[in-house]
């Protein structure tokens, strides 16, 4: 039940995009069209779930030895490391899915809706299968904020808007209006 | 490099190339921690202490790290700034040090950091980098004031504790939730175009790429007919 929990809150209620404001380089920057923000999400949920997976031990280790302050250090070396490495292996053994995640992936590393999850998996004391629950949920949060939002910014790329709105601050105020309706969720859990 | 004055890499930062409204930087913190003016200025100065620090060195080591490597070498060093931050907020300041929560460790990957090391302290002498990182530092710091005065003034209808007399009684709720910080951020940016008369920047070019501000044309045009070509 708690994994239900997890998913439902981490997708609507506190959606890390729009309720919790990570990530939101990539969301304005990516979410032009919607093929490349399900590009983008699907390389950030694959990112989510692996790095989640790599820095438990690594907090297990660090707790072990007493030295739990270096996390900042260590997680964010454990997902540089990470990202490049999986950009190396897909390169090589999965041409196909390298042209198709390609290109997002070494914008992860920066990503802070990255390191946020990790952080939050461990200020929250979940398990492993926990942490792999609550990265796979917010990756698809992620995804969720991304393909709604491109679906908007395609209608503003046609509207006629006065000169001193075009561009960023008329894609913030959308995004307000996005944010807004997702407010309608909290409150279910 | 070295056309411009001192006071010229120093006053830049704050208006004319601004991190958050002009060159659209590291908005995640500015959006998510402007709820109470008080914690804008937290942040700010949090952001700033690390960014003259990694600027200085950065900047002092920028023949000994190679080329290939510098990445993870900058965000290792700005990771360790960010730890010492971190203690001497939950040390001296323990409330601001939960109000901002998470963001005090995501300092490490805000992209105004790490776009400066990019663009500016891996290529000038020192003590220009360190004027560079005060300038973007201050200029950080006065928006996110701006936006947190102006979200928590309409939002709960007082500022630094006074109460104004009528809004507290009917607060506008919504500029302290998500939506409100989207909203005030995108007028904000819009009234600083006007104010410059110029259009407002137009999207963020190649999405949170740390290295974008580093890039130049030619490469950004190569940038983008990859990504063209993967879609």
């Amino acid at each position: 039940m708690s994994y239900i929990i997890i998913i439902v809150s981490c997708v609507f209620v506190n959606n890390i995009v729009l309720s919790q404001f990570m990530g939101i380089c990539p969301f304005l920057g990516v979410s032009k069209q919607i093929k490349s923000s399900v590009g983008m999400g699907a390389a950030v949920v694959f990112v989510m779930v692996c790095a989640s997976a790599c820095t438990y031990p690594v907090y297990k280790l660090l707790e072990r030895f007493e030295i739990t302050y270096l996390r900042t250090i260590a997680f964010i070396l454990v997902i540089a490391l990470f990202v490049q490495l999986v950009e190396m292996i897909l390169k090589k053994k999965v041409p196909p899915l390298y042209r198709a995640l390609g290109v997002y992936l070494p914008l992860i590393t920066t990503n802070c809706a990255v390191l946020g999850v990790t952080i939050n998996n461990i200020d929250n004391d979940y398990n492993f299968l926990k942490s792999l629950t609550n990265a796979f949920a917010t990756g698809v949060a992620f995804t969720l904020a991304l393909v709604l939002f491109s679906g908007v910014r395609a209608r503003i790329a046609d509207s006629d808007l006065p000169k001193t709105f075009s561009g960023a601050p008329a894609t913030l105020i959308a995004a307000a209006i996005v944010s807004l309706s997702f407010m309608g969720f909290s409150g279910i859990i | 490099m070295n056309e411009h004055s001192n006071w010229y890499e120093f006053s830049k930062g704050i208006i004319k190339e601004n991190p958050n409204l002009v060159t659209l930087l590291g908005m995640c913190p500015t959006l998510a921690v402007t709820t109470l003016a008080s914690n804008g200025i937290g942040m700010g100065l949090a952001t700033m202490f690390v960014l003259v620090c990694s600027n200085f060195v950065i900047s002092l080591l920028k023949n000994a790290i190679p080329k290939s490597v510098r990445l993870p070498c900058y965000i290792v060093i700005i990771a360790g700034f960010v730890t010492l931050i971190d203690f001497l907020m939950k040390g001296y300041l323990p409330k601001l040090h939960s109000a901002l929560g998470v963001f005090l460790s995501l300092i490490t990957v805000n992209c105004i950091i790490l776009g400066r090391a990019e663009a500016f302290a891996s290529k000038n002498p020192v003590f220009k980098s360190v004027l560079d990182g005060l300038g973007m530092g201050i200029g950080f710091t006065l928006t996110l004031f701006f936006m947190g005065s102006i979200r928590e003034i309409l939002g709960t209808g007082s500022w630094f504790g006074f109460k104004i007399p009528w809004l507290c009684d009917h607060p506008m709720t919504i500029f302290i939730m998500p939506a409100g910080g989207f909203f005030v951020l995108g007028i904000l940016i819009a009234v600083v175009s006007k104010l410059k008369d110029k259009t407002p920047p137009k999207e963020i070019g190649c999405a949170s790429c740390p290295n974008a501000s580093a890039c130049t044309d030619e490469q950004k045009a190569e940038c983008a007919e990859k990504e063209a070509e993967a879609l």
